[in-house]
Parts: structure tokens; C-alpha cells; sequence
């Protein structure tokens, strides 16, 4: 019975999760928005205290259960051990906890978020580690399969769906996001919650206050007939049946021991006095299965190519690829604040890019910011009417924004390269950064102040500028525009 | 399909019904059906149209006797292999074989066609009949002005004979005289180098048998040949010019630089020149009319197709020697010929309720593009065509939100919206329009292009961002 309640409410959990970053059309959030904004370390990391408070006491209360039914990564993990039983059964034992390794892992963690070292928070955080796989791995099969339906739409004269484009943003975090999926997979898959008790930051510390949680399994000694089957049947390889103890500081609370025994000899319920655990150091080599970061460049995704078009019809011209420019200041979104409040916040589960509909954001590259979400105007720019990825942000790295204030934040500024502007190079009137600045700092000047009638190059006004990159999207120089926006360490409100 | 765009889908059902089965509706039909035979067949070309029935017209110099229905080549870019691009030439003799056994003789051709494919795809289609069989006509093209020396002229109106492989041309024409610079540029591109006079020779020798000119845009030049042809220094054997049922007396109305039709063929009639008719459909869209006016059109006659209207205004009066249309398709071409045999003369009444058509039509905000692709390719990559005609379609099939306050706003801003990215690829949309003007000398509508993509530019921003607006205060004030 609770097994299954913990079953239900753990697919609904992973289910809408996922649509979260699956659904480019930003709809939703409306819905389901909460659901990412009570991950633990997104609402730690928002100072949103009422959600960590609200997630202690549930720990203290009932134990675990956040890392059985809230955690996408660990429900994930629970699918995949659900598979590997099939395929074989009472095939879990008891093992003692890797203590010493579980809190090196917490306190290097705690340590990185104070030093603001985001990738290593990044590539730990459950939450995130999650979305990176729903968004790189199982977006382009949503998005493949949504275009296929706009594809039939757009021939039976319907506007039901409309095509929406597939590229990869950063080959780095495809790969980073895959081999999360084939790692937490694999261990799942042979060995159930391993990752959850050993690697996992939240589900340490949460496992530190579970030990002292009010509700739990509790063995009924005169019932027990010490058979063995709740041991080989724990995911989290936590009950020690010879001893008749639960190692409550790795329990998930997933019930499956309560359902397995036969004598209803496991109950759910007030703690007693605890038993002293017998902590006994016993030799493992499960370990070494378990080193974890060495198998990041594990797939060559070369293969998919990049989605721009390049086929030629009769009477159009070609159409070269822009490049990214060298910004000495990377670009993140309004709401961000600041680089440093998107560094101290983020924890780059990539929502915010998944739901960006200009193909502005992506993940980072280098490695200090890594896969936090940075800006680029090659493919688009960032468009007036649009505040999403402020909207669906879990953990105060972008902050809700009012298209109006959107509108007056100053994220960057554009710089002009006089020599790439096509009035200079092809000799031709232009001006289309001027007519599509939406804040009108641009104006077209003559490029030689002596001569009223030579080429007029634009000229910016910083008071004026947001950098949201029209000018520099919609440039018709190429491959590099002619003018391109450096961001702001601190973004400022005109 | 949801509720909400039942009103649409019923509109575009409903004329679906009438393409398919045009007598479904006898019940509307306002004017007797004059042709009784057809009353049973669809207007959509399923009918085989009698062979020996076309019109004929006799040219005044040479006493040729020319089919009414004139096959313009210009679109054989339509039967190009997507991969490929190559023009399916079984795909022309086809066409080509079909009209001629049912009487069309005028084929006309220019070297610029088809990315500079036409002439060569229309000989090899037209030598396989007699010579005898069919008139050609060839033209001397406006490229850049790098080909408007005395040398580059004559090798392009070589090069014609050599493309269609014939030695002699019915029909030769100064294409698009007019366009340009006006009078100045005329005098010095054609006759200050001796260009015309030795046309003038070659017609003598008769590899010339008709000398004249297609004509786009400057009055003054129409004008001036005419003039000349008064003075008899160089006598005009027939012209080309653009006439339809919208152009014939409101051409101004949608470019005050344009000319009307009628008084283009008024000056025509005067000399006895035959007129060659371009443009009878307005490049489609006179057959593609918004839908309540296709309504009436079948109202007043439901076994007529709505082109076929244009057809015969385009044929009626006596001085036109033939109504050139391009028929890259065969169901087209079937159906124009059985327009035009023969043709059914437009009565006065006939002629007036087109007026009052053309009228309406100027109501639509539409913008005059027909698709020539002269203006194409754009240096910066822009599909120019593309964009006028999803704007275009989306008009006429009334999608089209006039104001954010429309009570189809919401779905109408949609089906704009998508239908814009499934029709031109985001990079080639009219944002990227810099406004260089190279397109703009190229229009034989005189669209001016940069300012039409500012308009669309503007229209989907205030789609795009939900802005208010009003397309009938601002957007649309021609």
C-alpha cells in the first residue's frame, strides 16, 4: 500500500518534471513550475528557507522520502533498478556505509558552494544532473517527433504544430548529460540507490537527519524469522538482517522492505530506541566501480550536424553561418542581476535553456562558468516580449522580470566594428541596427566626420543599450556582425 | 481543426466544393450558362477541349495568323527537379506538344528566363514539330548594365538563334523598354549605337519577321516609340504590354507611376499595332482572389474558373494579338485553352462587373508581387517572392488580422506566424531586408521592395510582441 503511494506520487513527480524540459513552449511552468522550485538545492541555493525548512522537517518527519518521490534523479535511478529486478531477483545485500568517502564528497561540495567553484556544484547536484539528461538526451526525441507532427500539419493545412529547431548548444554538457545517464544507470541498474549513498551531496545530508526522523521501518524482532528477503530486496542496501538494523541514514523510505516480508515482521512506524549499529568496516571492492568522473568524453556526438540550412534553391543566395564573437564579458540573462549572482546561484540544470525559444541561450563552455547558462546572438536574439527563462528558473539565478523591466536592463552593450559594416565593405545602404533597436540607441552616422555624404556606420548610445542583440542577430555582415554586444559583470536599470 | 476556425475552414471548404464541382451550386448561378455543353463538367480542365476550336488573330505586316492563347515560357522553373535543379525537359515537350496539337502557335522566350535555361528548353521542345507549325518570339534582355554595349547586345540576340536552335524569329523584342532610366537610357542602350538599325536590317533579311518591344514603366518612353513610330523611322510590327482587368483603368491605384491599361491599348488601336498581352492574371492573382470575391465571380457564373474571367477580358477586344500565360502545369494549360476555343467575347455588363471586381480587390492590402523572381537573388539572401507571397496568401484567404482587436486575432496571429517560418526559413524573413535597393530597379510591378518589407517587417513585430495596432490606419496606407 504505501509502496504503491510512494510509486504514484514518485511518477507524477518524474513525469511532470520532465514534460518541465521537455515543453519548449514555456506553458507548463504555469502548471508545474513548483515542482522544480522545491529541489532541495535550488531552493538552498534561492535562499528560499521556507522550502529547506519545509524539506527538513518532511526528513525529520518521514525520513527520506524526498530522494524517493521529489528527486527526478533518484526516481530516474529507482526506473532503471526496477528494471535490473526483472531481470534478476533478490539480488541486493546489506553493505556497510562508505561514510568516510559520503562526507568527503558533502563537505567538498559545501566547500564549492561557498568558493563559488559552480561546475563542481553543477555536475553534483541531483536535480540538475537530471535535467541535463531530460533536456540534451530526451528534448531532441520530443522535439524529433514534434516537428514529424508539424511536418503532417503543415501538409493537411493545420496550425496545430509548428517546427520547432534541434541543435545541439554545447557538445560538452551533451556529453557530461550522457554519461550521468550511463553511470547513475549502470549502478542503478546493478545495485540500486548506490549513488544516492555515496556520491549524492542532498542525499547525505538529508541521510544525516534521517537517522533521527520520527517515521520509519522498524523490524519487529519476535516476528523476524531473519530470512533475509528485505536485505536482498533494498535498494539501498541498508537493512542488516543478521543484526535486525536499518541504516537509517541511507533508507529512501521506498517501502519495498514492508511489502516484501512475509511475516509483516517490518512496519512502518514511531522510532523506538535505536539499536546501536554495528559499524564494521568491511572490505569492498564495489568502489572502484564507482569512480565517477573519468567517463565524461564518452560519446562522440559529432554526428549531429548543426541545423542551419544550406540548401541552395534556384534564385537564393547563400547564406554564411555566423560566428561567435570573442566577448571579454560573457552575456547571461536579464534577472540574472549579475555574473556573480548567476555564479553563486546557479546550479545548471538547463531549464532555462531548454524553454528559450530564441536560441539565445546555452550552456557555457569554459570551465569556471560551466554549463551555467550564457547568452549568443548568432542564432537569435533576445526578444522583447519574452521573459521565460526568468519565469522557469528554480533557483534565483535568474529572478522573475517584468518585460518592462526587462526592457530597461542594460545586460550589455553593443560595440560597433566599424570595418565589417556593409556600408564600408559592399558599399550599400543599411541600417537595419538601427531600425530594429528596440530601445533606439542606435543611430547611423557618417563614417567620416568631414564627409556628410560617406558611408554611415552606427553608432551607439550606452546610456540607451540593453544588449539584446538584435543589432548584432540581425547584422547582415558575416561571418562576424559588425556590431556585437559585450556583456555586464552587473547588469544596471536605466 | 477546433471550433474556432470553422468559419475559415468553411470558407476555404466551400471553394474547394466550387473548384471540384462547380455545378453543385447551379442554384446561385445570377447569368445564363452561355456554353450549354460545359454544364456538366468541371471548369478545372477535366474536360478535353475540342481541337480547331482556338481564336486566331492576323498580324496587319506579315498576315500571320496567331492563337489568341499565347504560351509564355517563363515559368518552366516550376519543373525543376528539387535536387537537381534540372528543368524536366520531357516535362516541356509534354506541355509543349499538347498545346500545339490544340492550335496555341505562340511561344515567347527570353534569354533571362528560367536562370538563362528558357530558350534553350523551349527550342528543343519546339523543333520537334514543323517550323511552320509555331511563331517565335525572342527578346533582347536587360541584364546589368554591363550588357548594354553595342557588342553584348547583338551577341545576346546572336546567342538566341544559337539557344533555340532556329534561323529565323517570328517575334523580337527590346525587353522591358521603359524600366530604368526613362528615355535617355532608351536612346542610349538602343538606337545612339546602332543597335535597333541593324535590327532594322535583320528584318529586312527576314531573320526578323516582327520587330517590337515588351514594355514596362516610364510613360514617357511608351510615348516616345510611338512618336518615332509616327515619324515612320522605325516602324513598330507589334508590343507587349500589361493588361488586365484591375491595370485597365486602376494601374495608378496601385503604383502612381504605373500606367493604365487602357490607355496603352488605346494608342495601340489607333496605329493598328497588335498588342501582345502580358500579365493577364496579374502573376496569379486574379485566379487567387480573397474569398468572397472568387464568391461572385462563381455566383455570376459557376462553370467559369475564376482565371478564366481575366482570360477573356485579357482577349476580347479585337486588337489584341495574343494573351501570353504561363503554364507550367498541365491542368492549367488545359483549361486555358478551352478558354480560348474559342473565346467568348465579355460584354459590356461583363466588363463593368469586373471593374467593380478590380475595385474591390484594390481594397486588399496586398502587395502587387507576381512572382517573376526578377528581383532574385538577393544579395543578402533574402527569399523576396516568398515573403510577398505568404503576406499575399495569408489576405486572401483571410487570415489575416487587421487589428489586434479582430474577434480571429489569437488563431489568426498564430497561422500568420507559423505559416511565415514554414514558408521562408527565418533567415531569408523581411528583417533581414537592409534596405540596399538592388531588387527595387528589377521589379516590373515597381513594388518598392524595401519599403514592403518594412511593412511586413513592422506586421509580424506587432504580431510577434502583441502590440496594438491597426492595419488600416498605418500599415496598409498605400
Amino acid at each position: 500500500m504505501l509502496k504503491k503511494l510512494r510509486r504514484t506520487i514518485a511518477c507524477i513527480f518524474l513525469a511532470a518534471i520532465t514534460l518541465l524540459f521537455l515543453d519548449f513552449t514555456g506553458s507548463l511552468h504555469a502548471w508545474f513550475g513548483w515542482m522544480a522550485k522545491i529541489q532541495f538545492l535550488p531552493a538552498l541555493l534561492s535562499l528560499n528557507l521556507l522550502i529547506v525548512i519545509s524539506l527538513v522537517v518532511l526528513t525529520i518527519i518521514f525520513g527520506r522520502i524526498y530522494c524517493s518521490v521529489i528527486c527526478p534523479l533518484g526516481i530516474m535511478q529507482d526506473l532503471f533498478a526496477h528494471l535490473g529486478l526483472k531481470s534478476k531477483k533478490n539480488r541486493y545485500g546489506y553493505s556497510p556505509a562508505k561514510n568516510i568517502l559520503r562526507y568527503t564528497v558533502l563537505a567538498l561540495f559545501a566547500a564549492a558552494i561557498i568558493a563559488g567553484i559552480s561546475s563542481f556544484v553543477s555536475l553534483l547536484a541531483p536535480y540538475s544532473a537530471y535535467g541535463r539528461i531530460a533536456g540534451n538526451l530526451l528534448s531532441p526525441l520530443w522535439i524529433g517527433a514534434n516537428n514529424l507532427l508539424a511536418y503532417i500539419a503543415e501538409r493537411a493545412d493545420s496550425y496545430a504544430f509548428y517546427s520547432v529547431p534541434l541543435w545541439i548548444k554545447s557538445i560538452a554538457t551533451f556529453a557530461i548529460a550522457a554519461a550521468t545517464l550511463i553511470i547513475t544507470g549502470t549502478l542503478a541498474w546493478r545495485n540500486g540507490r548506490t549513488y544516492c549513498n555515496t556520491i549524492c551531496p542532498v542525499g547525505t545530508l538529508l541521510g544525516t537527519l534521517s537517522r533521527f526522523s520520527i517515521l520509519k521501518p522498524v523490524i519487529d524482532t519476535t516476528k523476524c524469522n531473519s530470512c533475509g528477503l528485505c536485505a536482498r530486496n533494498c535498494k539501498a542496501a541498508c537493512i542488516d538482517n543478521k543484526n535486525h538494523t536499518i541504516d537509517y541514514s541511507r533508507c529512501v523510505v521506498c517501502m519495498n522492505c514492508i511489502d516484501n516480508c512475509k511475516k509483516g515482521a517490518i512496519s512502518y512506524t514511531v522510532r523506538k530506541k535505536a539499536v546501536a549499529p554495528a559499524t564494521q568496516e568491511t572490505g569492498d571492492n564495489n568502489l572502484s566501480r564507482r569512480s565517477f568522473l573519468s567517463a565524461t568524453g564518452l560519446l562522440a556526438v559529432a554526428s549531429i550536424a548543426k541545423g542551419e540550412e544550406k540548401k541552395m534553391q534556384a534564385g537564393l543566395a547563400a547564406i554564411e553561418e555566423k560566428k561567435v564573437p570573442n566577448r571579454e564579458t560573457r552575456i547571461v540573462p536579464p534577472g540574472s542581476q549579475s555574473i556573480r549572482n548567476m555564479a553563486a546561484h546557479c546550479t545548471s540544470c538547463q531549464l532555462c535553456v531548454s524553454v528559450c525559444p530564441n536560441e539565445v541561450l546555452r550552456p557555457s563552455e569554459k570551465l569556471e562558468t560551466f554549463m551555467q547558462p550564457e547568452m549568443s546572438y548568432e542564432r537569435g536574439y533576445c526578444r522583447p516580449e519574452c521573459t521565460r527563462c526568468s519565469e522557469v528558473c528554480p533557483t534565483g539565478a535568474i529572478r522573475l522580470i517584468t518585460k518592462e523591466d526587462k526592457s530597461a536592463t542594460q545586460i550589455g552593450h553593443a560595440v560597433v566594428i566599424k570595418e565589417n559594416c556593409v556600408t564600408m565593405t559592399d558599399g550599400v545602404n543599411c541600417g537595419n541596427c538601427e531600425r530594429h533597436c528596440p530601445v533606439g540607441a542606435i543611430k547611423m552616422i557618417p563614417s567620416d566626420p568631414q564627409q556628410k555624404s560617406s558611408p554611415k556606420i552606427p553608432t551607439v548610445n550606452l546610456e540607451k543599450c540593453i544588449g539584446c542583440g538584435a543589432c548584432e542577430n540581425l547584422c547582415p555582415a558575416r561571418p562576424l556582425s559588425a556590431i556585437y554586444v559585450e556583456g555586464h559583470v552587473t547588469h544596471r536599470t536605466i | 481543426m477546433n471550433k474556432d476556425n470553422n468559419k475559415n475552414i468553411n470558407r476555404r471548404e466551400f471553394l474547394k466544393r466550387f473548384n471540384t464541382a462547380a455545378a453543385a451550386i447551379g442554384t446561385a448561378s445570377l447569368v445564363g450558362c452561355k456554353d450549354g455543353n460545359s454544364a456538366s463538367t468541371s471548369s478545372a480542365g477535366t474536360k478535353t477541349p475540342k481541337e480547331g476550336g482556338m481564336t486566331y488573330r492576323t498580324t496587319p505586316t506579315t498576315g500571320d495568323k496567331v492563337s489568341l492563347l499565347g504560351y509564355g515560357c517563363l515559368r518552366w522553373f516550376s519543373l525543376r527537379d528539387k535536387e537537381t535543379g534540372i528543368i524536366d525537359q520531357e516535362g516541356v515537350n509534354e506541355l509543349v506538344d499538347y498545346a500545339i496539337a490544340h492550335g496555341v502557335n505562340y511561344f515567347d522566350t527570353a534569354p533571362v528566363y528560367c536562370d538563362g535555361e528558357c530558350e534553350r528548353v523551349t527550342g528543343i521542345a519546339l523543333n520537334r514539330h514543323p517550323r511552320d507549325k509555331f511563331y517565335i518570339a525572342a527578346k533582347i534582355s536587360n541584364l546589368t548594365p554591363d550588357t548594354w554595349s553595342r557588342e553584348k547586345t547583338l551577341e545576346m540576340y546572336e546567342n538566341s538563334f544559337k539557344e533555340l536552335q532556329m534561323d529565323y524569329i517570328d517575334y523580337e523584342l527590346l525587353h522591358g523598354v521603359g524600366m530604368g532610366k526613362g528615355i535617355e537610357e532608351f536612346e542610349a542602350r538602343f538606337i545612339d549605337n546602332g543597335v535597333l538599325d541593324h535590327l532594322l536590317e535583320e528584318r529586312k533579311k527576314g531573320r526578323i519577321r516582327n520587330l517590337g518591344w515588351s514594355f514596362h514603366g516610364d510613360v514617357k518612353v511608351f510615348d516616345h516609340l510611338l512618336a518615332l513610330h509616327d515619324s515612320g523611322k522605325y516602324t513598330w510590327d507589334f508590343a507587349q504590354i500589361q493588361l488586365n482587368y484591375v491595370d485597365w483603368k486602376h494601374a495608378q491605384e496601385e503604383h502612381p507611376r504605373n500606367i493604365n491599361a487602357d490607355y496603352l491599348y488605346g494608342e495601340l488601336e489607333k496605329r493598328n499595332i497588335p498588342a501582345v498581352i502580358m500579365e493577364p492574371l496579374l502573376g496569379g492573382r486574379l485566379a487567387n482572389v480573397p474569398d468572397h470575391i472568387s464568391l461572385q465571380l462563381k455566383e455570376r457564373d459557376p462553370d467559369k474558373s475564376i482565371a478564366s474571367w481575366a482570360f477573356r477580358f485579357a482577349g476580347t477586344r479585337p486588337g489584341i494579338l495574343s494573351v501570353l500565360s504561363g503554364m507550367p502545369y498541365m491542368e492549367h494549360l488545359k483549361e486555358n485553352v478551352e478558354t480560348f476555343s474559342p473565346i467568348e467575347p465579355l460584354s459590356q455588363e461583363d466588363m463593368d462587373f469586373l471593374d467593380s471586381t478590380a475595385q474591390q480587390l484594390l481594397r486588399y492590402p496586398t502587395i502587387p508581387c507576381n512572382d517573376c523572381k526578377y528581383c532574385m537573388p538577393c544579395p543578402y539572401g533574402l527569399d523576396i517572392p516568398g515573403i510577398f507571397i505568404h503576406f499575399n496568401k495569408c489576405i486572401n484567404e483571410g487570415r489575416m488580422p487587421l487589428t489586434s482587436q479582430d474577434p480571429n486575432y489569437r488563431e489568426a496571429r498564430r497561422a500568420f506566424l507559423i505559416g511565415y517560418d514554414r514558408s521562408v526559413p527565418k533567415l531569408r524573413q523581411a528583417n533581414h531586408c537592409i534596405g540596399c535597393d538592388k531588387c527595387r530597379a528589377h521589379c516590373p510591378q515597381r513594388i518598392n521592395i524595401p519599403f514592403q518589407m518594412k511593412r511586413v517587417d513592422r506586421f509580424v513585430e506587432d504580431l510577434k510582441q502583441e502590440r496594438e495596432f491597426d492595419t488600416t490606419t498605418y500599415i496598409w496606407a498605400r
